[in-house]
């Protein structure tokens, strides 16, 4: 008999005991919605990880000064000011793949007209944008002649620039940074939270030479040429381990450490951080994928129930279809098709409700989903698997029967 | 049945359908083998109107399984028409049983809430005649059986004797070589039971060659020759020199 044929008898024998298959249909559809919904509220939140980690940089490395100790009291990193713009420079120098930007971080009341507000201020190298990879929304970077010259020029976060100077444009204004004046010559585009949650917008750039001279002046971090963090960007396709090393080697060797004696700042490799955010959402993705569709395989088992059960009341259909010539594998084909139309039609019915509980989920909730092609193919294959495999047995006890006994059981 | 026992004068000319030497089956249950065929051997030639009879346990529906190709001999040889078939298993049988043999049973076996021309199609579904043509074929033997106007009834829609009409057509869509039938009357009143039988008969008249399992002499008195089982062997083999016709 044919496909066409086998689907029709299917069909057939399903309309037969409609509440029945309806019933038997539920469990693959709860499975599959729950599946569907899993996956891509999981893919949701793999998503915003993903986008958050872009918004860092994943190539990155970055160097903190070290700590100090003062009277058996530990100062955490940065307390003592180990790094320089020295070292900052000599990093790119020595290893060409990588690009360095120092940073001198310090904290600030802006005032403009009547409005003020408290915010991080960053003495950094026009480097400083390519490396943590900001856009600059309008305006300009800038350059090395203001570098040289200490200008009092900067640019303003998004959340400043809101907080600051509500609707007007800030390009051209002039704000007092601790009392200095500054004229905004950029404004950077927004980067969102950050991984841990604080605002990324909410900061002033600025030359590092104008932030040394003119706004952190006061405090120690002004002095020689020393600096709270540099951002070393490692060019693409380079081996972050191995960038990790040289930079560490290098620095050893600027700072004369001896073999043995420990580092004198803190590196750290933000791809591993990356990496290790990655995979712990898609774990969790996995995980709830992976319970979701545990409720499949139990809906798979109800198939295989009621089709044992299928088996045993049409036993004398399946002796007299023998009998007119149904060979082995016009029995395995039927029962088989049988418990596949079940779970591919409750495995639609669930994409369907997956769909829309999904897209119910993101309405209400406000969590981020992203639903793929994929998934859905996903969860189609999925279900037309669990029909295959559960269906297996009882159409396999199906093809076997005895036609003599099937003819005569009551 | 009439008169005497008389010997066996199967016309030499008339070409031998089936052939059986010696055909055993034994069953194990448990520890006891159960013989219920015990060595039969007979010939039953192309057109006869043939009766099994026998009481319950007789073997008579053991042979009648291993006539119609649903179960295998333990030994013995079996030919139906030009083929040996008792080494065939599985597959093969069911091919041979789809072509050559029409089954008709005590409950007609129709499948439920499936017209009648769909389960006359049924044999011609797993020949894989071609939809339209088994329609048309279906449809002829539904009229041979008189019931061409019953065709999209559902088997629940249709008396006894139209439903074992509908199985007797069904039986004959195929054009097979022989009709087995089973207790066809059991589960039908008298007067059904005399038009099923009328109608075996034409069909028998028409040269179709009929197997009759019974284990009432009032039905097998309708046949021309009638084998007695007893006990797992053939007892007796007589021919019904003046058959009743219904």
């Amino acid at each position: 008999m044919n496909l066409l044929g086998l689907l029709r008898v299917a069909m057939r024998a399903l309309a037969i005991n409609k509440l029945r298959s309806l019933l038997t249909m539920l469990g693959i559809i709860i499975g599959v919605a729950a599946v569907i919904v899993m996956i891509a509220v999981g893919a949701g939140a793999q998503a915003r990880v993903e986008e958050q980690i872009r918004s860092l940089g994943s190539n990155l490395l970055l160097i903190l000064s070290g700590t100090t100790t003062a009277g058996g009291v530990r100062m955490g990193f940065g307390s003592n000011q180990t790094i320089s713009e020295d070292d900052a420079a000599a990093i790119p120098r020595e290893i060409p793949e990588t690009m360095s930007a120092p940073a001198l971080r310090g904290t600030a009341q802006l005032i403009w007209g009547n409005q003020n507000w408290s915010t991080v201020i960053f003495g950094v190298t026009p480097e400083y944008i390519d490396v943590r990879q900001w856009e600059i929304a309008a305006g300009r970077i800038f350059d090395a002649s203001d570098m040289a010259g200490a200008t009092k020029v900067c640019l303003v976060g998004q959340t400043v620039a809101r907080q600051l100077f509500g609707g007007a444009d800030p390009l051209g204004q002039v704000i007092r940074v601790r009392r200095v004046p500054f004229t905004v010559i950029g404004v950077l585009e927004s980067k969102g939270q950050s991984m841990m949650g604080t605002d990324q917008d909410d900061l002033v750039l600025m030359p590092i030479s104008t932030a040394r001279k003119r706004v952190l002046g006061a405090s120690n971090l002004a002095k020689q040429r020393s600096v709270g963090t540099i951002w070393v960007k490692v060019a693409d396709g380079y081996d972050m381990k191995a960038a990790e090393e040289q930079v560490r080697s290098l620095l050893r060797q600027r700072h004369r450490l001896q073999p043995g004696q420990d580092d004198d700042f803190s590196l750290r490799n933000l791809e591993e951080v990356a990496a290790t955010q990655e995979a712990s959402s898609r774990v969790l993705a996995l995980l709830l994928a992976a319970v979701a569709s545990v409720s499949l395989v139990v809906g798979g088992i109800g198939i295989m129930n009621i089709m044992l059960v299928s088996v045993t009341e049409r036993t004398r259909e399946i002796g007299l279809r023998m009998a007119v010539g149904a060979r082995t594998r016009d029995i395995l084909g039927q029962f088989l098709v049988e418990a596949v139309t079940l779970s591919l039609i409750g495995g639609l019915a669930g994409i369907a409700i997956g769909i829309a509980t999904a897209v119910g989920i993101a309405e209400v909730a406000g969590w981020r989903i992203v639903l793929s092609p994929e998934s859905v193919v996903l969860a189609v294959a999925f279900a037309f698997a669990i029909g295959v495999f559960f269906g297996f047995y009882p159409a396999r006890k199906a093809a076997r029967l005895n036609p003599v006994e099937a003819l005569r059981f009551e | 049945m009439t008169g005497a026992p008389i010997p066996r004068l199967i016309p030499r000319l008339i070409p031998r359908l089936i052939h059986t030497r010696d055909l055993t089956k034994t069953y194990q249950v448990g520890d006891n083998v159960i013989r219920a065929l015990a060595g039969v051997s007979v010939d039953i030639a192309q057109g006869e109107f043939t009766a099994v009879m026998g009481p319950s346990g007789s073997g008579k529906s053991t042979f009648m399984n291993m006539l119609g190709c649903l179960d295998r001999p333990s030994s013995g040889e079996y030919v139906l028409g030009s083929r040996r078939v008792s080494d065939l298993a599985g597959d093969e049988l069911a091919e041979v049983r789809n072509s050559n043999i029409g089954f008709v049973f005590q409950t007609f076996n129709l499948l439920a809430r499936t017209s009648a021309i769909e389960n006359v199609e049924l044999p011609l579904v797993y020949a894989g005649v071609p939809s339209a043509e088994r329609r048309l074929r279906a449809l002829e033997m539904l009229a041979k059986v008189g019931l061409a106007e019953r065709a999209d009834h559902q088997p629940a829609q249709l008396s006894g004797g139209q439903q074992q009409r509908v199985a007797i057509a069904r039986a004959l869509v195929t054009r097979p070589l022989l009709i087995l039938a089973d207790e066809p009357t059991g589960a039908l009143d008298s007067r059904t039971s005399l038009e099923i039988m009328g109608l075996l008969q034409e069909l028998n008249r028409n040269g179709m060659t009929v197997i009759l399992v019974t284990h009432e002499a009032d039905v097998a008195r309708f046949a021309r020759r009638v084998l007695y089982f007893r006990d797992g062997l053939m007892v007796k083999d007589e021919i019904n020199a003046v058959p009743e016709f219904a």
